[in-house]
């Protein structure tokens, strides 16, 4: 009787999984290698023609370098801002929880209503941000920048919409990892003579290394792979400017209907998925152990 | 306990931070009660009320645009969501956490990766998929695939509640003569009730929270969840309705907020893989 009820237990989640996931990338697998469309019939066996196709087009490699900056700017100055700011909350003080849940709000809101508010915050004409850095002089009320209209800016933009976006989930984990710690460990080395900085640069952060990876790990999978902010704040514009591989993905496959070449471009989200699960089983492994 | 100049750096960081990410959700709730008159003046100062505030935007978006309805769909669907990932997850928890001994771990590790799948990466082949099963334009599209990255987030979750609860409770109810699934069904569920209550609230911000699936599926104007409704149909024409707008954000994002930073810690711990004890 025991015996199977454990399998029986877990049977309907995993046959779920296997049939909702394991299908379609089947199916996307299959997609990449023919030359489906929407609305035709017959597809034909095409090799690897759509991946060699997509290497080629330059707003492919455009959408390659462009995700590479997306993910690797923005997850540096979620890992620097987030371990600021979760050294500074680690201590109670009156108010904690108030400012817990101010920072918390980017991450809980639908990031494609986050997106919207920053379109606003940014709008070329009534932009709020523009307005308060005129009044600090910072620029010329008369020819303010234009956000999400100039190729650059709007590489910025995006990269930093989605740095406050995922910021305060990495801060949360941070925090988890440095509540974790012998309180008496760090005082020790305060009482050595190391200032407070020092003590935490030197002694704490190592001691939390598995967590600042855990935070990294899930912010460059989850940013590498998401779209909502660059289709809602830009569209891939100006000129592709900030296209990134999903979206390219989704406006070829999707809104294009060429479901071959946008299942191609998709698969190349793959190999950064593999790197993301491969970290995570090794720290899961050493918890494991120890 | 500490003093001095460390300690005024740290208020002053906490501070910066705190305003610089909320920011954009007071300048929501500023544009809500705004007069457009007001929105769309130059020469006023934007962090000001220059005329008095109005109600009107929330009137608009309530009465006369299908925001309600999109509020219902997402409602529908997360609850919808919730019930099959609890139906789900929660044997499977149990069965990987006491029941399968040491490949048990191995295949809950395996079922939280599945949830590192992204949409972006699967959404072009569930098209087909969804196209295949009839369920074009429909709930009933997202009711079916959003429980992909919901089950292996809360069987994950629940493993670490199952097994943090002591095996001799089920074991001295098993020694009053019941089965081990009954003593599943009216001990172990029971006393993992937050846990559950956890999961259920993860599981529907998720639903909440999501985009590339329903922008995919979804495309008659009265069938849009919250996410996608607002950003893609709420807007007619050119013409952006700020104030409706950014009211129909604030709807979405503070509750799930308050609920959220209630039940975050015991989130965490499932996002940190055992790597915080």
């Amino acid at each position: 009787m025991r015996r199977w009820l454990g399998p029986a237990l877990v049977a309907p989640a995993f046959a779920y999984i296997a049939l909702l996931v394991g299908l379609p990338v089947v199916l996307s697998l299959y997609l990449s290698v023919s030359d489906a469309r929407v609305g035709s019939d017959t597809t034909r066996f095409v090799g690897l023609a759509n991946f060699a196709g997509a290497l080629q087009t330059p707003s492919f490699r455009g959408a390659l370098i462009h995700s590479f900056l997306f993910t690797v700017i923005s997850q540096a100055l979620v890992i620097a801002g987030a371990t600021l700011l979760a050294l500074s909350l680690k201590e109670a003080f009156r108010g904690r929880g108030l400012v817990r849940l101010l920072v918390l709000l980017p991450w809980v809101a639908p990031i494609s209503l986050g997106a919207l508010g920053w379109k606003w915050l940014l709008d070329s004409l009534y932009s709020v941000v523009n307005w308060m850095l005129a009044a600090a002089g910072l620029v010329d009320p008369m020819n303010p920048p234009m956000w999400l209209g100039e190729p650059r800016l709007a590489m910025l933009s995006v990269i930093l919409v989605h740095t406050w976006r995922t910021l305060p989930f990495a801060t949360v984990i941070l925090l988890a990892g440095l509540t974790s710690i012998p309180r008496d460990i760090p005082e020790a080395a305060a009482v050595d003579g190391g200032g407070f900085w020092r003590t935490h640069f030197t002694i704490t952060l190592p001691m939390i290394r598995p967590i600042v990876l855990v935070a990294l790990l899930f912010g460059v999978v989850f940013t590498f792979t998401d779209m909502t902010a660059v289709y809602i704040l830009t569209r891939g514009g100006p000129a592709d400017a900030t296209q990134v591989l999903p979206s390219l993905a989704f406006f070829t496959g999707i809104l294009g209907g060429d479901l071959s070449g946008g299942a191609a471009i998709s698969l190349f989200l793959f190999p950064m998925l593999l790197l993301g699960a491969i970290v995570l089983l090794r720290i899961a492994r050493r918890s494991e152990v120890t | 306990m500490r003093r001095g100049p460390a300690r005024l750096v740290l208020r002053l960081i906490v501070v910066v931070f705190a305003l610089a990410l909320s920011f954009p959700f007071y300048w929501m709730a500023l544009t809500s009660f705004k007069r457009t008159s007001d929105l769309y003046d130059l020469k006023n100062n934007p962090l000001l009320f220059n005329d008095p505030p109005t109600l009107e935007h929330w009137r608009f978006l309530f009465a006369e645009t299908l925001y309600p309805r999109w509020l219902a769909n997402t409602m529908l669907v997360g609850l919808a969501v919730v019930a099959i990932t609890l139906l789900l997850a929660v044997p499977a928890a149990y069965g990987l956490a006491r029941l399968t001994g040491r490949w048990g771990e191995r295949a809950g590790i395996g079922m939280f990766l599945m949830y590192l799948v992204p949409p972006t990466l699967l959404f072009i082949p569930m098209s087909r998929l969804v196209a295949i099963l009839h369920l074009q334009d429909s709930l009933w599209s997202l009711i079916l695939i959003y429980p992909t990255f919901t089950v292996p987030f809360a069987t994950w979750l629940l493993m670490g509640f199952f097994k943090s609860i002591p095996r001799d409770l089920e074991d001295a109810a098993m020694v009053d003569g019941l089965s081990r699934f009954s003593a599943f069904l009216r001990v172990i569920v029971p006393v993992s009730f937050s846990g559950l209550v956890t999961v259920s609230i993860f599981a529907f911000t998720l639903v909440l929270q999501e985009f590339v699936y329903a922008l995919t599926f979804l495309s008659s104007v009265s069938k849009q969840t919250v996410g996608v409704g607002v950003p893609i149909f709420l807007i007619r024409g050119d013409v952006f309705y700020w104030g409706e707008l950014m009211a129909a954000c604030l709807v979405a994002c503070i509750p799930v907020a308050i609920v959220y930073n209630i039940f975050l810690d015991r989130l965490i711990q499932g996002f940190t893989v055992g790597a915080v004890k």
